[in-house]
């Protein structure tokens, strides 16, 4: 039944192009990969300067295998960012994680299996506790997480007080191939993952608690299930963080995990997840800890004094997320 | 007068409230209330501000729950076990307080819990919008852009969007709370529309509203509320009478007599060439003690107007002349302090006016806490004895200052948001759909205090979704369409058939 023409609302005579709403709603992606870009192309330049050649399959594979830790981190982060949170307790969890690996990867294929999966589900418990706290007990997320953040440190030192341990070969091959790029087929799981989410029920829930929790609620979303759900991802994401670095590093170390924490927010940050939730991509994130990966390359063959890097990759920080600002209004303005 | 038999007795309710009490903290904001709608009827629901609708709407859409009575369908009683129960059981709900999500796009909002999946049980996100722009269209809407952020949109669109969300999902007992608070004419024309559609068909249609001529012309009967319980149901009553019965007193005609300008007319305002979209330009004038309307459709450049009047954001290329003195607004402090007192009362008090979780009292008081304090230090005791001056004058309904403002009913949010400007003592008002969600008792008092400010000197910029209140409170009436002026009328000429006539006019071609 077509309503009658009087009671129907007419069209305006123009509408913003399908391409500006795509551009302006994507525009954190679009300025995350445009720097992303940008760096790569400097840090290129500065490899070809002083070696006289390309970088090559060596470099390519050591930056993405040395990226995956943080990448899979900063996939969990912008879980709980997206729901109006934030996760401290990232490095606490790395760091039990990786100490577990150490100990007990071992043996069999069937073992290590296990073991892994294991050690997900530690880390999903480790988030679900987050969860628990800030949704139940609705705290704020930056204290729940900074005091379990310490719990979580704690209980990987009594786990594994001295580094040590050992990640056998061929565990580090299949996670970090240091002869081929192949840990990216993780990499094109995580973001098929993250699609699927992000066209799921949960992935909606999640989007809507962070953009209005009291809207979403009123729209029937479970918002408590949805934090602790969040949480609980992203403490297994942590933990398959956990497992890269282990594997990495080939041997575990129960305080190697402490500085993501803060590098994988850069990376959020950079990939323009907003901290005010409910907007983002975990592409932008992944992106974002390429991004941090490539400023300590280019710093490496800037010849910085290492004592100085965190004072350089803090300058580049606020100056990437200012112009990134900057640029996003200018758009908004003109759209 | 016909007083309809009690709730609980009767047999064709669809849905039905008996004897609901609910407190908040020492608020009791039902006492004791019972409510029955029937299958195909409009039942309007009507009260002062802080009579307790939205609570009764919260309780039978499943947000709240009471502390005591029941909630009855089809004559049994319930528990809802939140809004997704409530949705199950045929109940939509429109509540006051719009809930989009903002950084999602409106066709994500129009379709959340029902978006197009694919084989795989996956929402197709590139479909979305095609759908959207269907359902929306099939609801005799064309004007919504689906793939624009709810963000983006104005707040009339979104209601608009809130409503047909609600309404695809054919509930069979539809609630809507103040829907056509901002909407204009035209736009509540097609709600009443889809509304009596609905009617057609068998749901049962509860709605609020503060405008007396919405609800003769769609309501079957009436509920009135005060203080927290029902005073009666009619099937019809005239607006004397239920005002009456609303605020437990008469009041006199609605419409106070406008004071004469001074004359010689001073001119407090002068803005020149004013860009405020659509490629046109805005001049006008206030005078001081003059109460300038300007009318027009929604989303015609009023907001650009008012906002950018306030610095927020500031308007291009505009000349802004403060008693005859040019000066630069850039932001809302110049607008503010400056010495030139120009306020703003936001279309929106949710996100541009209040800040909701902070106290009455530091919401009144914003502005002007640099008089009120001393090295930096806001004295207390003045702060408390001008907020309570506020409250009082203005009957805001709060059980103390220090009462967060999100916890007030939405009349008296607005009221709050008035006495702030008030307290600032500023010479211009730029009063933007000031009365919207007022009950009509108050609006009464809002009127006559526009009078007194007129009188004292004031320029006033007014503007109004609802036509009849600017022919009635105007000395001039200017209507914007597109950006531009395209009409100006004073009295006798000033009446509404007027101002809607010159709104929908289609621009000559240029
Ligand atoms: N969450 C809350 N916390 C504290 N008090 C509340 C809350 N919600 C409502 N109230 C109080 O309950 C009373 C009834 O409010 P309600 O919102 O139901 O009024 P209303 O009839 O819808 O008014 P309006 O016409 O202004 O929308 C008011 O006094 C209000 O201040
Ligand atoms: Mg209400």
């Amino acid at each position: 039944m077509p309503p009658d023409a009087a009671a129907t609302l007419a069209a305006r005579p123009q509408r913003r192009p399908r391409a500006a709403h795509v551009l302006g709603q994507n525009i954190g992606l679009v300025l995350a990969a445009a720097i992303l870009l940008a760096s790569a192309v400097v840090f290129t330049l500065m490899f070809v300067i002083q070696q006289q050649r390309l970088p090559g399959s060596f470099e390519i594979t050591s930056t993405v295998n040395n990226t995956m830790p943080l990448a899979v981190a900063a996939i969990g982060q912008t879980v709980v960012v997206l729901t109006r949170g934030i996760d401290l307790s990232v490095g606490g969890v790395i760091d039990l994680t990786n100490a577990l690996a150490a100990i007990f990867l071992a043996g069999s294929p069937l073992h290590m299996i296990v073991v892994s999966i294991l050690v997900v589900l530690v880390g999903a418990g480790a988030g679900l506790v987050n969860g628990l706290l800030v949704g139940l007990g609705r705290l704020q997320p930056i204290v729940v997480t900074l005091a379990t953040l310490s719990i979580f440190q704690g209980l990987a030192i009594r786990v594994l007080p001295q580094p040590g341990g050992s990640v056998p070969a061929g565990y580090t091959n299949l996670l970090v191939n240091p002869d081929a790029p192949t840990a990216l087929i993780f990499l094109a799981v995580a973001i098929l993952g993250w699609m699927a989410l992000r066209r799921s029920r949960l992935g909606v829930e999640l989007f809507a608690v962070g953009n209005d929790e009291a809207a979403a609620v009123a729209l029937g979303v479970n918002a408590l299930r949805t934090k602790i759900v969040a949480y609980s991802i992203a403490g297994a994401l942590y933990a398959v963080a956990g497992l890269f670095l282990a594997a990495n590093a080939t041997s575990g170390d129960a305080t190697t995990g402490n500085s993501y924490t803060l590098t994988s927010i850069v990376a959020v940050v950079l990939g323009g997840v907003s901290l005010f939730g409910g907007r983002g991509s975990a592409i932008g994130a992944i992106c974002g800890a390429f991004i941090t990966t490539m400023i300590v390359n280019i710093l490496f063959y800037a010849h910085i004094n290492p004592l100085y890097q965190a004072f350089y990759e803090g300058l580049f920080l606020v100056v990437a997320v200012v112009l990134g600002s900057l640029i996003g209004n200018l758009l908004r303005r003109r759209g | 007068m016909s007083l309809a038999e009690r709730a609980e007795g009767d047999p064709a309710a669809t849905i039905a409230a008996r004897e609901l009490s609910k407190a908040f903290g020492g608020v009791q904001a039902l006492r004791s209330a019972s409510f029955a709608a029937r299958r195909g009827e409009v039942h309007a629901l009507v009260g002062e501000n802080g009579a307790g609708k939205s609570t009764l709407i919260k309780i039978l859409g499943g947000r709240l729950h009471a502390d005591s009575g029941n909630v009855l369908l089809d004559g049994n009683a319930v528990r809802l076990g939140g809004p997704a129960d409530a949705a199950r059981r045929g109940i939509g709900t429109v509540f006051q307080e719009l809930t989009l999500l903002p950084w999602m796009s409106v066709a994500e909002n129009l379709l959340i819990g029902r978006e197009p999946r694919s084989a795989l049980g996956l929402i197709r996100r590139n479909a979305l919008a095609g759908e959207a722009e269907a359902v929306l269209a099939g609801l005799g809407i064309h004007h919504i852009d689906p793939r624009a952020l709810a963000s983006e949109v104005s707040l009339a669109e979104r209601q608009i969007v809130e409503v047909a969300r609600v309404i695809v999902r054919q509930p069979r007992i539809l609630l809507l709370d103040e829907p056509t608070s901002s909407l204009v004419e035209r736009e509540v024309e097609w709600l009443f529309a889809r509304i009596r559609e609905l009617r057609a068909r068998g749901t049962a249609i509860v709605f609020t509203s503060h405008r007396w001529n919405e609800i003769t012309s769609v309501a079957d009967r009436i509920t009135i509320f005060r203080n927290g319980a029902e005073v009666g149901t009619f099937d019809a009553i005239d607006e004397d009478e239920a005002v009456t019965l609303m605020t437990g007193r008469r009041v006199e005609a609605l419409y106070p007599p406008l004071p004469p300008v001074p004359s010689p007319a001073a001119p407090a305002l002068q803005l020149e060439e004013a860009g405020v979209g659509d490629g046109g330009t805005v001049s006008l004038s206030v005078a001081a003690g003059e109460i300038l309307g300007v009318g027009g459709l929604a989303g015609q450049g009023h907001r650009e107007l008012f906002l950018g009047l306030f610095g927020a954001p500031p308007l291009a290329r505009a000349t802004i002349r403060i008693g005859g003195e040019p000066i630069v607004i850039t932001c809302p402090a110049d607008a503010i302090h400056a010495g030139l007192g120009i306020a703003l009362v936001p279309e929106d008090r949710k996100t541009e006016g209040l800040l909701l979780p902070l106290s009455v009292r530091t919401n009144l008081t914003l502005p002007i806490l640099a008089q009120l304090s001393r090295l930096g230090v806001i004295r207390g005791g003045a702060e408390a004895r001008m907020s309570r001056e506020i409250i009082d004058s203005l009957g805001i309904r709060t059980p103390n200052a220090a009462q967060p403002v999100g916890a007030l009913s939405g009349g008296n949010q607005q009221k709050v948001l008035i006495g702030r400007w008030l307290l600032a003592q500023s010479r211009i008002l730029l009063l933007y759909d000031v009365t919207r969600g007022v009950d009509i008792a108050t609006k009464h008092e809002v009127y006559e205090l526009m009078m007194r400010l007129a009188r004292q000197g004031r320029a006033i910029l007014f503007y109004s979704s609802d036509t009849e209140e600017l022919t009635h409170l105007c000395h001039r009436v200017l209507v914007l369409s597109r950006g531009r002026i395209v009409a100006e009328f004073a009295p006798p000429a000033l009446t509404a058939e007027a101002v809607v006539a010159a709104a929908i006019r289609e621009p000559h071609a240029a």
